[in-house]
């Protein structure tokens, strides 16, 4: 018998306290993460994709703890149409929650599924094992293993309007894990909004199954306090000519890692993964990414955006991996920091591999300070320095804000950023 | 109205006297010419006059109607109605033209705690301003001068000027990289503003811009200095003769 190292004994640390979901039709995927888990051990910093970010609170048993905010949070989206689903420390409230109807989609929720024939049975589980290939993914195996509950949504044409999910955090050390199921059938079209800190310490997986030419769109806003601890993951699959959307905005928490991986699986498919963060101070904001490319004429972007100041770290580490075969694809990739300070840190690790000829693929990345002409230029019409500072770095994240398409969400999101310039003068 | 008294100035990171002792008086509703030979220091008074940073005053003074100009930031001094015509207008991706214009004025009115101007008295005025220089509708939507044409980004900083009313203006060059057509817009959009209570500081390399715009005084600089002073012939002396002449003449 070989030692144990770390990472392995990790495992039975962070779940000694957790119980593994028995009886259902998720049991099977659940024992099964369970296995891949213990078979690749708990992230550790000299993993592929830790070396910028340390995964010791995600390994640990206890939840630090949180502040639970105590104003009246403002919901971000409360002002559009959409199907409202709310979590209050990974609990579903229902009194909160709409009735989970919407016509050509269908909703449950993983913790009352018990039927033993449920559809997401052949997904759950299994676009985040498609995920670990070539580097495991172990937190979205503990998720999957574990996860208490989250919605699984079946949509089988236009969605009349959006999901939006509202995730509340009420307990100083609430640790939750929830995870999504969504798959569009062929043709079928629907947006998911998330917003909120869902907990001290959250791990979040979406899967997300986009059949052909379905189009799917997801908007999440990570407003946290500053103690918050999340680790997220989306996996998809990405059937011929469908489109995948998705942004997310970080504002505050001590340590947000985001992964998204993308396989591209269908001709003539379209995937955006875009993301804009601010931190202050005690910020740890990471996003990882990897598009895999297997098929023709599909387009990839990835559009990161990151304001840091007062020693607050950003990471960003994204891949565009394009398979023999998969000929003329186009492939985007850009991150770049605003360092409104010399503590502040910036780590980048774009990354392309290509074994097609005919592609075009570009990955740019860039940190950078407050650019001092355009702000002598705004001073000199009368603008404040302040106020001249927050326009450059409204600027500076408006190519990826601009990612949004629906004008009111962008305008709502943009609307976060000013709030959060405003509490954070210089 | 604003008076500058033996400026001395040097680069701030290394020990480089650019400006050697200005005297200047530019009187409310006059017209001074500033005209000198590449490298005289015409920008760097322009720069120091609206409180650019990297440049260190070793000496004199600058009064605006009877403030003193170096204890007030930049914005401050806009809000006093400084204005400067950059000579290199700044491009600025993911700030709207528009957005810009109206930050600026607002917040220039705030500072003199008046009332900000209405979106839709804003509009209205920015929209007449813009037509008299030629500026469509796409150019005050677009970043601002971002993929302006050099006329296009001159031609901006007179409709900022126009939409900001200062009383004093300082134009650097503004002529620079424009054509016949174009120079005849920005002196116009410049006539139209001359009043009694305004002053303007053209600074030129050449005399064709004040060909359009009629200057009461003109000064030629030369080493940090002002060598010489004249009426509008001096131009045409600068013009006929070049600076050689006449900076021999005064040395
Ligand atoms: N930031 C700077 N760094 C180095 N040299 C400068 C700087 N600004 C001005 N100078 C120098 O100061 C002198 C005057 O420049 P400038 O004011 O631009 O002249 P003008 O506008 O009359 O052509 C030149 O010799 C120029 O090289
Ligand atoms: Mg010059």
């Amino acid at each position: 018998m070989t030692v144990l190292t770390k990472n392995f004994r990790d495992i039975e640390l962070r779940i000694a306290k957790l119980n593994l979901p028995q009886g259902d039709w998720a049991t099977e995927a659940r024992t099964d993460a369970l296995k891949r888990l213990r078979s690749v051990g708990m992230p550790e910093r000299r993993d592929e994709y830790w070396r910028f970010t340390r995964p010791d609170v995600f390994n640990q048993s206890g939840t630090p703890p949180a502040t639970v905010s105590a104003m009246e949070k403002e919901i971000v989206f409360s002002q559009v149409d959409a199907l409202q689903i709310v979590f209050d420390d990974g609990i579903f409230n229902a009194k909160e929650s709409d009735t989970l109807a919407l016509e050509y989609v269908s909703i449950d929720r993983l913790a009352e599924s018990s039927s033993d024939t449920h559809w997401a049975k052949s997904l759950y589980g299994q676009l985040e094992t498609n995920g670990q290939k070539p580097v495991p993914r172990p937190l979205g195996s503990l998720n999957t293993a574990f996860a208490t509950d989250g919605i699984l949504v079946l949509v089988k044409g236009s969605a009349p309007k959006p999901i939006n999910i509202i995730y509340n955090q009420k307990e100083e050390t609430s640790d939750v894990t929830l995870h999504h199921v969504v798959r569009l059938e062929a043709g079928a079209e629907l947006t998911i909004l998330e917003s909120g800190p869902a907990a001290a310490r959250l791990n979040n997986v979406i899967e997300v199954d986009v059949a052909d030419g379905a189009v799917f769109h997801h908007i999440r806003t990570q407003n946290n306090t500053k103690d918050n601890h999340v680790a997220t993951h989306i996996f998809a699959r990405l059937g011929n000519a469908s489109t995948f959307k998705s942004f997310t905005l970080t504002i505050n928490g001590k340590l947000t890692r985001n992964e998204c991986l993308i396989e591209i699986t269908g001709d003539d498919a379209v995937a955006h993964v875009a993301g804009a963060c601010v931190g202050d101070g005690n910020f740890h904001q990471d996003d990882t990414v990897f598009i895999t490319h297997d098929a023709k004429g599909c387009e990839s972007r990835q559009v990161f955006k990151k304001v840091l100041r007062n020693g607050a770290v950003g990471v960003f580490q994204g891949k565009i991996l394009v398979k023999a075969g998969a000929q003329k694809t186009d492939g985007y990739q850009i991150s770049q920091s605003l360092l409104l300070d010399g503590d502040s840190q910036f780590l980048a690790k774009p990354e392309l591999e290509i074994y097609a000829d005919d592609v075009i693929c570009s990955h740019g990345s860039t940190s950078g300070a407050i650019d001092e002409d355009a702000l002598f230029y705004l001073r000199s019409r009368g603008i404040s320095e302040y106020e001249a500072t927050n326009l450059l770095t409204l600027a500076f994240l408006a190519e990826a804000m601009d990612e949004i398409e629906d004008e009111d969400l962008r305008e709502m999101l943009t609307r976060q950023l000013e709030g959060w310039l405003e509490r954070h003068r210089g | 109205m604003l008076t500058i008294n033996n400026l001395h100035v040097k680069l701030e990171e290394e020990d480089k006297p650019i400006l050697k002792g200005v005297n200047l008086t530019v009187e409310a509703g006059k017209v001074h010419a500033i005209m000198g030979p590449n490298g005289s220091g015409k920008s760097t008074l322009s720069y120091v006059l609206s409180g650019k940073d990297g440049y260190e005053v070793t000496d004199g003074t600058v009064n605006l109607n009877g403030q003193d100009v170096f204890g007030m930031e930049p914005e401050e001094r806009s809000s006093a109605g400084m204005f400067l015509a950059f000579q290199y207008p700044v491009e600025i991706p993911g700030v709207g033209n528009m957005t810009f214009l109206r930050t600026a004025v607002n917040a220039q009115r705030k500072s003199r705690g008046e009332e900000e101007m209405s979106a839709a008295e804003f509009l209205k005025i920015v929209r007449l301003r813009a037509k008299e220089l030629k500026i469509d509708a796409d150019m005050l939507k677009r970043p601002v001068n971002v993929g302006f044409s050099g006329g296009e980004k001159k031609r901006n900083e007179i409709l900022q000027m126009a939409m900001l009313e200062p009383k004093i203006c300082i134009l650097d060059e503004t002529d620079s990289g424009l054509d016949v057509d174009a120079m005849k817009l920005v002196a116009d959009g410049v006539n139209s503003l001359r009043n009694s209570n305004r002053g303007f500081l053209v600074i030129t390399h050449y005399q064709r811009l004040l060909d359009h715009i009629k200057p009461d005084y003109v000064h030629i600089m030369a080493d940090g200095q002002i060598v010489k002073t004249g009426g509008p012939d001096l131009a045409l002396e600068v013009e006929n003769n070049g600076y050689k002449d006449l900076l021999a003449g005064v040395a």
